[in-house]
């Protein structure tokens, strides 16, 4: 039997970045507020601390801050005519687990959304007409602004302590920033890193194209910084052991050193870790939710939680399967289209970047940051970039990072060059330093066979239905990844490499190498309860006491990181939790 | 190295021996290999390589140093693989916890997929590994009459391009998906620290220039830009 805990104001499930921010933000407001974390406390004294932090096989390789798929994972088909088979070992995607989720192995890209994006059909029908959106592509736009989200991001990269230079004040064109950003109250925190000689090149050759490139915002800290809460970031030192690991130094914005202590100092916050939320429950209405159901799985013992609030903060993907083990919502069906919870899953197609061989330059893939970077968006955030040239919806940014050098993972060779033996040995030694890359980064829109739904077959630890992820590239993407593919080649041929790879073309999408950790969509939100499972304050039309955060509420995936807009959209949804829904629980109007 | 002195001819001299008798065994065996002229060249001035082994059999510790050699061949770049350590850490890797399948999901019912879909055997990493040594040397002996670690060097290089092309079957085996799955785990030994027991000398990353794992590079990003960064690796077991 479980054992059933006193009621609180507010359970959370799930401590990184949008958990840390509603804890704080409720607890604070004086709310009862518990939070169940199903990893283990972590802290970068001992847990980051050098040299051990520096092993690549076992946090880069073998993934030691992340979920384990022994435990639960997800089933994965390309189409619903193919069966479905279990995502074995982590590959593709990266959920974390433990205090501090995600957010402490991201690398720390922070994007505001373009306008774009904040009003993606609109945009597209005002500008293309109706027919250029295909039918099987549920795109919708954002039920608010960007305009009305500005505090909320400004927020965000207040906390996380961003570097970046702005492009856009108050509506007045910044000279070195991002020329097609949206107008900023105010410039980030943080001026940008030291650019790598790599990303210099890059700028030169991109600006010299006539296109915009600017510095890549980012949460590794310039320098040290104390954010408005008091919370004390330390600065990078470019050791290219960012994502996939914690930082040492506390110069990654990340929920453990920042809002998540802040929660803790709070006598009405308590913090259990070790605490697997298998399900929200429902009343017999099944329209309000009395708390969750938690197993503690360091002892076994399972638990009821009963709350006033629940606040789905997991990783995107686990909160789409919270939903579904639960309950809360219609489940989505591709073959009739009918139900929503599940529906516009998108991910991050890649593949267009090319690497570039230097017989006479040195770039010391080593002295690295995760998220700095020289990046252009005239192929994505740019309205005058044309997509009737490009047949296609969306964009991509093409940019130059140096995120690291780890030699298991980072081992450039040109085109040609066998995986192994005496060439490939010759050719690594030669090129390791002397190479760099040039990225495309796609956006991704929604399809209707592109969805999750529960496995028919497979089952997690708690014997509880896998998520089954139903997934492939599309012609959309490769027509945005061959044309801005295509872009990116032309600036690489500029600055005359020794040699070059090709601008790759994409394929079926492959679960196994790592692409990105962004999944988004499946609980999307919107403005009524036929094209969306959550309103525009994220919280469930069917179960209002719910509200499911994170990018699974984004109705499509942009050619940007997700971490941005997931903070500002935890900060928006913690303000109408403490100013609307607790003084008028129900459906905020 | 067919020609040389190897596991395989120790154990047909001295018989069965007992797990300690075979450490002691192909400790004896290094110097030998390390008289190759190309090895002796680049060879650390380190202690005697460690060949003893707790997951791997003689034969399959054969089979994985042949291997490791062929992926990483001694030259003036660094010692081959064996002699930095490869076969080592391969050894601890499919004794431990990813040998054994953790953070791994094993549930059935098993289905091949597409390969797109993943890793989907119901074998362990540890037990693939076997099943795939196994397979290969079967093959080899029907097709060339002797076990993989007994052929000669460009006839191993041979196995493992076909296996790596796809034009090899093996029984009951992927021939690719195990080809991939050595390599990556050669790689890994060679690339990660020496804690591990492999790149032995820090000599993976002094033939690349990587410096390792102190790491503080504020001002270095700066001053290094298109400048050569010339220092001794420093690895975690150097600091530990």
């Amino acid at each position: 039997m479980p054992t059933r805990l006193n009621e609180v104001d507010v359970v959370i499930v799930g401590l990184g970045w949008t958990g840390g921010i509603l804890a704080k933000e409720l607890s604070e407001a004086g709310m009862r507020v518990v939070a169940l974390e199903r990893g283990g406390m972590r802290a970068t004294n001992p847990d980051f601390a050098i040299p051990l932090i520096r092993d690549e096989l076992k946090y880069a390789v073998r993934n030691a801050l992340m979920q384990n798929p022994a435990r639960d994972t997800l089933t994965f088909r390309h189409s619903p005519s193919e069966r479905a088979l279990p995502m074995r070992q982590l590959g593709s995607f990266l959920p974390g687990e433990g205090l501090g989720g995600a957010g402490v192995h991201w690398n720390g890209v922070t994007w505001r959304w373009t306008g774009i994006d904040h009003a993606l059909r609109s945009h597209y029908e005002q500008r293309y007409g109706k027919a250029f959106i295909p039918a099987d592509m549920p795109v919708q736009d954002w039920p608010m602004t960007y305009a009305e989200l500005e505090p909320y991001y400004d927020r965000f990269e207040r906390t996380a302590g961003v570097s970046g230079k702005a492009g856009n004040l108050r509506g007045i064109k910044q000279p070195g920033g991002n020329f097609f950003e949206q107008s900023r109250d105010r410039d980030y925190p943080l001026p940008a890193l030291e650019p790598s000689y790599s990303q210099m090149l890059f700028g030169e050759a991109a600006a010299q194209a006539g296109y915009h490139p600017f510095p890549r915002p980012c949460a590794n800290a310039s320098r040290a910084y104390t954010n408005p809460d008091g919370s004390r970031l330390g600065a990078c030192v470019y050791c290219g052991h960012c994502e996939r690991f914690g930082c040492e130094a506390n110069a990654k914005g990340s929920p453990h050193i920042t809002v998540i202590p802040k929660a803790m100092a709070q006598p009405t916050f308590e913090l259990r870790t070790h605490s697997w939320v298998t399900k929200v429950m429902l009343d017999s209405s099944r329209k309000k939710a009395t708390g969750v159901a938690y197993t503690d799985v360091s002892t076994g013992q399972e638990y009821e939680q009963p709350a006033a609030i629940v606040a789905l903060c997991a990783y995107a993907i686990n909160n789409v399967h919270l939903m579904l083990l639960s309950g809360i919502g219609a489940p989505y069906d591709s073959a009739t289209q009918k139900g929503i919870v599940g529906r516009n899953y998108c991910y991050q197609p890649g593949g267009g970047g090319v690497t570039l061989f230097f017989e006479d330059k040195i770039f010391n893939p080593f002295m690295a940051s995760g998220a700095f970077g020289m990046a252009l968006d005239d192929f994505h955030a740019s309205d005058q970039f044309d997509r009737g040239a490009m047949r296609a919806i969306g964009g991509a940014t093409i940019a130059v990072g140096q995120s690291n050098g780890r030699p298991i993972g980072y081992r450039p060779v040109p085109p040609g060059t066998p995986r192994w033996g005496a060439e490939w040995k010759k050719a690594t030694a030669k090129w390791y330093l002397r190479a760099m890359n040039i990225g495309v980064t796609a956006s991704n829109m929604p399809n209707r066979y592109n969805a999750y739904d529960l496995d028919p077959t497979y089952k997690n630890v708690f014997g509880q239905p896998l998520l089954r992820l139903t997934y492939n590239f599309l012609e959309n993407d490769r027509k945005v990844v061959g044309y801005v593919g295509q872009k990116a080649a032309e600036i690489a041929r500029s600055l005359k490499p020794t040699s070059m790879t090709n601008s790759g073309t994409l394929g079926d999408y492959n679960i196994v190498p790592y692409q990105s950790t962004h999944n988004t969509g499946g609980a999307i939100m919107g403005t009524s309860p036929k094209d969306s499972a959550v309103n525009r304050y994220l919280q469930s039309w069917d179960v209002p006491n719910v509200f499911v955060v994170g990018a699974s509420a984004f109705p499509h995936n942009s050619a940007y990181n997700p971490t941005g807009p997931v903070g500002a959209l935890a900060y928006w949804t913690a303000d109408a939790i403490k100013t609307k829904f607790r003084t008028h629980p129900g459906l905020i109007t | 190295m067919s020609d040389q002195p190897n596991r395989r001819d120790f154990l047909k001299t001295v018989g069965t021996v007992g797990a300690s008798g075979l450490a002691a065994a192909v400790g004896a065996d290094a110097p030998a290999e390390a008289q190759t002229p190309a090895a002796a060249k680049a060879a650390p001035a380190a202690a005697p390589v460690s060949h003893a082994y707790t997951f791997l059999t003689a034969p399959e510790a054969a089979f994985i140093e042949a291997a490791v050699d062929r992926m990483i061949p001694a030259d003036d770049l660094t010692p081959g693989g064996t002699d930095c350590g490869v076969a080592t850490f391969i050894d601890r890797q499919l004794a431990g916890a990813w040998g054994s399948g953790d953070r791994m999901y094993m549930q059935g019912p098993w289905d091949k997929g597409v390969p797109t879909q993943g890793y989907q055997s119901p074998l362990t990493p540890a037990e693939f590994f076997r099943a795939g040594i196994a397979a290969t040397n079967a093959y080899c002996r029907k097709t060339l009459q002797k076990d993989f670690d007994r052929l000669a060097s460009d006839q191993q290089i041979k196995v493992l391009q076909d296996m790596e092309q796809g034009r090899v079957t093996l029984d009951g085996v992927p021939a690719q998906e195990f080809f991939n799955l050595l390599l990556a785990a050669t790689m890994q030994g060679f690339f990660a620290d020496p804690v591990y027991g492999g790149n032995r000398d820090k000599a993976a990353w002094k033939m690349i220039g990587f410096p390792g794992v102190i790491a503080i590079y504020s001002e270095h990003i700066k001053t290094y830009r298109n400048k050569k960064y010339d220092v001794e690796p420093k690895s975690i077991l150097d600091l530990s």
